[in-house]
């Protein structure tokens, strides 16, 4: 067992645990986010670096700090060591700037995307980045390819977390697409225009954060708020069958995976649930999903509002005795609400 | 003349074959190692002579190989970084090209050292006719029993491959190179673990820079002890520079590490002064990734004492009035260098080399170098110089290998040194080697630059 201390939180958690798993099993504010890192998929992380924290005390051992940020998703904690996130301007200032950099050659072209309201990066844009860009050139472009019937692919939107190839490599056999090229011309792609066909290949929409793989049997029916999830089953000879199905009155738009807070998959699911079954007689309905990303995709659910309160509670707590949190009128200056 | 340990007989004829090779005194310091010494005794003399890696980054060579680790069962490899791609940095290529018994020599006896049985040159695309000469010489090497099995009858067998890389700048980083070795998108690995513990298809792995290993040679040959007596401070040794820009005799030098910057930029002996007698304007001292230096500052620290060619004394003063000796990449520039079109051409360069695995280096590389063909072409303005400063201090420290650094080095120093220009050429709209001209021209009283 290790003790790790992230913004002034102690936590004992097993050897081999990374600082960010350490982090989301404190929960709340100080999970640094991240874009590539992907719990179930092995060696996923370290590419995005949005997760960088600093690390101001090696070990207990060696207590040294590192000299860099660390990405939090590859580093594994060691007894003693102390973190920093949001407690760190230096490390809020970095992300801000990894922000920046992934949102240069993004199209921005969030009112024409299918993942609009459940977007990883329209999240983190609006947590650490900032309101307007410092980028005045022509964004990058890459040429429309098609990889198959089933999953669109949008090149521009890709921010390169490698998550999708994962997936092929560690979910399928024989992974036909990868990354071509290199440098901020790198895309992923199939080669020779290949199309993805196996079982679970629609896992990859899943996984990818921005709108660059998305659901073409979904593609402009819905946004995704106007949607309700349900969490259904079906006795599949394939996967699971524990699924989440999208519903618009009585139409099932989309059937995805069953997602965590962190936006990870909780089970694989295969393709013929995701894409052939969309009338509500193929599923066994469980009841209504509890959504609780802070975000978009979960406005209707009243779930803020819980978020909210839990957080004014721990504020109570934290300040010493005697002091009130005011939340009356006054306490708000409108000259510190910039629309974030 | 300063002591050549590498580069003594270079200039005999014939020196590439094994039999001009042996007659020189070539494989001594593989008999010695093999019949007279223990592998730890060798990684011991290593450790004594304070050798310093050649490749850039100037780790103790001796603690890379101490902290190999040695698990059962496990094979161990040694790893030859011949992907010199670094710009204004060819002095492997020469080593290898002209006396390449010297590095299989030394890869045999680092081998031997670090228990390993196969080693690999990782060579890159660019230098295919380097790797035949290499592999030439391997083979005269196997003909006459000093690679293979039992090599001189000691017991010991040791294999040496080369491999030639696509020409990729981003393969000369180690977990890059073994990524590539292994026959992978050549993606730099997230560390740790560390080659010395996961290299290599997974084993334990030494990555060392061409010069490092030939190095071993004089090493196992004069003890470390002597070979540590060369030198100032903590930079032992010799080193090989190449030398190029604006000087009379550009090529690669071998000098004893401390020789003063001046001397060398001046001295006959080694760059023979400035073309056409002109004014020294700047200098990159080890190869373009690292701060570039105005004249002054390369030539005395910023307390006034000289600068010296040695790790120490080049990184005085840190990044503020400092630099590196890096892979010993000289490049030497007048006044009559732009230093913002050599800059965009740096950081053209590093754009076109960011591997895409990381954001900040994907991203940002392109952008600065945008930002620089807009000032280059009179359409920048003083807050792009700002934006540029903003951008290399987000890359830098923020990657997962030293590429992102090596991009935003060059920017921040060039901006920390020679701010004036860039607001020049904000303001004129044309390079400042024209401006010169123009108020040469003109009989006007130059500007202040910098």
């Amino acid at each position: 067992m290790a003790k790790v201390t992230i913004d002034d939180v102690t936590i004992e958690v097993p050897d081999g645990t990374t600082i960010l798993q350490a982090a989301r099993m404190i929960g709340g504010d100080l999970v640094p986010p991240a874009m590539c890192y992907y719990s179930k998929l092995k060696t996923s992380g370290g590419y995005c670096r949005t997760c960088i924290v600093k690390v101001e005390q090696g070990s207990a051992k060696d207590p040294r700090p590192m000299p860099k940020p660390v990405a939090s998703c590859r580093t594994t904690v060691m007894d003693g060591m102390v973190v920093r996130n949001i407690t760190s301007p230096e490390v809020l200032e970095a992300r801000s700037g990894v922000v920046e950099f992934l949102l240069i050659n993004h199209p921005l072209d969030c009112p024409v995307c299918d993942q609009a309201g459940e977007c990883h990066l329209q999240d983190l844009a609006y947590e650490h980045g900032k309101e307007e860009t410092r980028y005045e050139f022509e964004r990058r472009e890459f040429e429309q390819i098609d990889i198959g019937d089933k999953v669109q692919l949008h090149m521009n939107r890709c921010i390169l977390c490698y998550r999708c190839v994962k997936v092929a490599d560690q979910l399928t056999d024989g992974r036909v697409h990868g990354v071509l090229n290199r440098g901020d011309v790198a895309e992923i792609s199939t080669y020779i225009q290949n199309s993805i066909e196996n079982d679970f290949s629609g896992n990859v929409i899943d996984v990818c954060p921005v709108g660059a793989l998305t659901d073409k049997t979904f593609r402009f029916k819905s946004r995704v708020w106007y949607t309700k999830p349900v969490d259904a089953h079906r006795d599949c000879p394939h996967c699971t069958g524990k699924v989440r199905l999208w519903y618009k009155g009585d139409d099932v738009l989309r059937v995805t995976a069953r997602k965590d807070k962190y936006g990870e998959v909780e089970e694989w699911i295969c393709n013929e649930c995701r894409f052939d079954k969309k009338t509500t007689s193929d599923w066994v309905i469980e009841g209504p999903s509890k959504v609780d990303r802070h975000s978009v995709i979960s406005a209707n659910h009243y779930e803020n509002l819980r978020v909210l309160k839990a957080t004014i509670d721990r504020q109570k707590k934290a300040l010493p005795h005697g002091e009130k949190v005011n939340l009356g009128q006054g306490a708000l200056d409108p000259n510190n609400i910039h629309g974030k | 003349m300063g002591k050549k340990l590498l580069l003594e007989h270079i200039d005999v004829p014939g020196i590439n074959t094994l039999s001009v090779y042996r007659s020189k005194g070539g494989y001594t310091a593989l008999d010695k190692a093999l019949k007279t010494m223990t592998p730890d005794a060798v990684v011991e003399e290593v450790k004594t002579s304070g050798l310093r890696g050649r490749g850039g980054a100037g780790f103790p060579t001796g603690m890379k190989w101490s902290f190999l680790a040695k698990p059962e069962g496990v094979p161990r490899y040694v790893v030859c970084n011949a992907d010199e791609s670094e710009p204004g940095t060819f002095k492997d290529r020469y080593l290898m090209e002209k006396i390449p018994h010297l590095l299989i020599e030394g890869m045999i006896v680092s081998g031997f050292a670090l228990g390993a049985k196969s080693s690999y040159i990782y060579i890159r695309g660019e230098y295919f006719y380097v790797a035949r000469i290499l592999e030439q010489a391997i083979a005269e090497a196997y003909e006459a029993g000093l690679l293979g099995k039992n090599i001189l009858n000691s017991g010991f067998d040791h294999d040496c491959y080369v491999q030639v890389g696509a020409g990729a700048y981003i393969c000369g980083e180690e977990t890059a190179l073994l990524e590539s070795l292994e026959g992978k998108r050549g993606n730099p690995r997230i560390k740790p673990p560390f080659p010395a513990v996961a290299g290599l298809y997974g084993c334990p792995t030494v990555v060392n820079n061409v010069e490092t290993i030939a190095a071993v040679v004089p090493i196992v040959n004069m003890g470390g002890a002597a070979y540590a007596g060369i030198g100032v401070g903590k930079s032992t040794g010799t080193k090989l520079i190449s030398a190029s820009g604006h000087i009379n005799k550009p090529g690669v030098y071998e000098i004893e590490l401390g020789v003063p910057v001046e001397e060398f930029i001046y001295s006959d002996e080694y760059c023979g002064g400035i073309k056409g007698d002109r004014k020294l304007k700047a200098v990159v001292a080890g190869g373009s990734s690292v701060p570039i230096l105005p004249a002054d500052l390369i030539l005395k620290t910023a307390n006034g004492e000289p600068r010296l060619m040695s790790y120490e004394s080049l990184a005085d003063g840190g990044f503020a009035s400092g630099t590196m000796l890096g892979s010993g990449g000289f490049i030497v520039m007048d006044e009559s260098t732009s230093i913002v079109k050599n800059l965009y051409t740096f950081t053209r360069f590093y754009h076109h080399e960011s591997c895409g695995q990381c954001s900040p280096c994907r991203e940002g590389t392109g952008w600065m170098e945008k930002i620089l063909h807009k000032i280059l072409h009179g359409h920048g303005s003083i807050s792009d110089v700002d934006l540029l400063w903003d951008i290399q201090s987000k890359i830098e420290g923020k990657t997962i290998c030293p590429l992102g650094d090596a991009a935003a080095w060059p920017v921040a120093s060039a901006i920390r040194h020679f701010r004036g220009e860039f607001e020049e050429f904000v303001r004129n709209g044309h390079s400042i080697k024209d401006v010169r001209h123009y108020y040469r021209l003109n009989g006007l009283p130059e500007p202040a630059y910098s």
